[in-house]
């Protein structure tokens, strides 16, 4: 039993190293081994066992989103039952394995990071926004070795043991992936650009692409700007080339912080998470309405609050007498 | 219909008060942040419930978060705590352990 382990540890020793490589690569180099360890039932069994997790290891982020973190605790866990029915000792070594492919993940979370940046984050602190917007536009829909998934779920086929629930959920989706990927939860990521933002001198900020931000959330640019002032507790107005110009230092992400609570609080549909809506004001109301499902919610008006006074007070008193 | 006991409870047209704003509103708690010069911040907190005592209030903040601050008297949203620098969460936090005030109730604005 423990020399069979430790081929297994090997083994992920093994893929670890391959990490490096591309997914084609270590596709093929898995499959010879199957080949190899299939004399012995019990490790053909260990090798199938094994398969599954591997492809939702590697099932792109994207596909699973959050989901999928959970799914791969189910996983682990399952991998325990199968082999903690042969004895109670397994138990702790099946708890060793996990964490192996923790560590595993880890190496591979790195390997990716090239080119899922943000998602990689996603995945990782599972309780972050459920609409994170500002992924660049590129990230989504890359199908990274789907192929594999099919290849390596119908593991049960070979041999007479029972699949298991993940198994089938997972057939289940590639099917319906497959059939009508419309229904498999895969909506297309609203994602807006993320807001350049640049420091004009020393006291200002420079937010070049505001219309374009606006125009994609369909939105009024006046109302955008009235929410990002009120919010900053500063001022500032639109230049010639249709940049706003904010009083203050703030950074890309602060900016971006703002304009996605803007989102959530004037662009989202509560009901249906559309952000495919329309913002009218009916007799000094504004009104969402959802053009994907079609319901309609009030918004709160803009409130700036209140403006603590700021800067010298002899300028205050100039500009007050200058009023009059 | 006086008979009918779910009817006497609550009336949705009375009048709301001298509020002409929904009840649920007016309740949040505001807290928000404004720049200063350089890298200097001021925090404001708005709408604190009236059976806090501001003074009171004003003293524990500035204890807790070492920080100066100044009890600023306006027309409209009555009186609004101002403390020195950026004291957002610290201020929400302390809220809601030791005010016992609801996180919903609070409002967290700015960057």
């Amino acid at each position: 039993m423990s020399a069979e382990i430790e081929e297994k540890l090997e083994s992920m020793e093994i893929q670890d190293d391959e990490l490096v490589f591309d997914l084609s690569m270590k596709k093929k180099k898995k499959k010879s081994k199957k080949a190899e360890e299939e004399p012995t039932e019990e490790a053909a069994a260990e090798v199938q066992e094994a398969a599954p997790t591997d492809a939702a290891e590697e099932d792109p982020m994207a596909m699973f989103g959050e989901k999928k973190k959970k799914k791969k605790k189910v996983k682990v866990e399952d991998d325990a039952n199968a082999e903690g029915g042969e004895e109670a000792g397994e138990a702790g070594d099946s708890l060793d394995f996990g964490e192996l492919k923790k560590k595993k993940k880890k190496s591979k979370k790195v390997d990716f990071s090239a080119f899922e940046d943000g998602q990689d984050q996603e995945g990782e602190d599972g309780a972050r926004d459920p609409d994170d917007i500002f992924a660049a536009d590129d990230e989504e829909g890359v199908p990274r070795s789907s192929s594999k998934v099919g290849e390596a779920e119908e593991g049960w086929i070979g041999s007479n043991r029972d699949y298991t629930y993940t198994e089938l959920l997972s057939r289940v989706f590639k099917i319906l992936r497959q059939n009508n990927p419309e229904l498999a939860g895969e909506k297309k990521r609203y994602t807006i650009v993320p807001p350049s933002v640049m420091r004009d001198g020393n006291k200002k900020t420079v937010f070049a692409n505001v219309a374009d931000i606006c125009k994609r959330m369909h939105r009024q640019p006046e109302h955008v700007i009235q929410f990002l002032f009120a919010e900053l507790g500063t001022s500032g107005s639109i230049d010639g080339s249709q940049r706003l110009v904010i009083k203050g230092r703030f950074q890309q992400k602060q900016i971006e912080a703002v304009l996605r609570r803007y989102i959530v609080e004037y662009v989202t549909c509560k009901t249906c998470k559309s952000p495919d809506t329309i913002l009218t004001k009916e007799n000094r109301l504004f009104f969402l309405q959802c053009e994907a499902c079609g319901s309609t919610r009030s918004v709160s008006a803009i409130k700036s609050g209140f403006q603590a006074q700021t800067g010298k007070r002899a300028a205050q008193r100039v500009k007050a007498a200058a009023a009059q | 219909m006086s008979g009918i006991q779910n009817l006497q409870s609550y009336d949705p047209f009375a009048d709301l008060g001298e509020s002409g704003d929904t009840g649920e509103q007016q309740n949040y708690i505001h807290i928000r942040i404004q720049q200063r010069n350089g890298r200097k911040t001021l925090t404001t907190i708005q709408g604190l419930p009236k059976n806090f005592d501001q003074k009171r209030m004003l003293k524990i903040f500035k204890k807790d978060f070492a920080c100066n601050g100044t009890l600023v008297e306006d027309e409209e949203l009555g009186s609004v705590i101002q403390l020195q620098g950026d004291q957002r969460t610290k201020v929400s936090t302390l809220l809601v352990e030791e005010g016992g005030i609801d996180k919903k109730q609070i409002k967290i604005h700015g960057f």
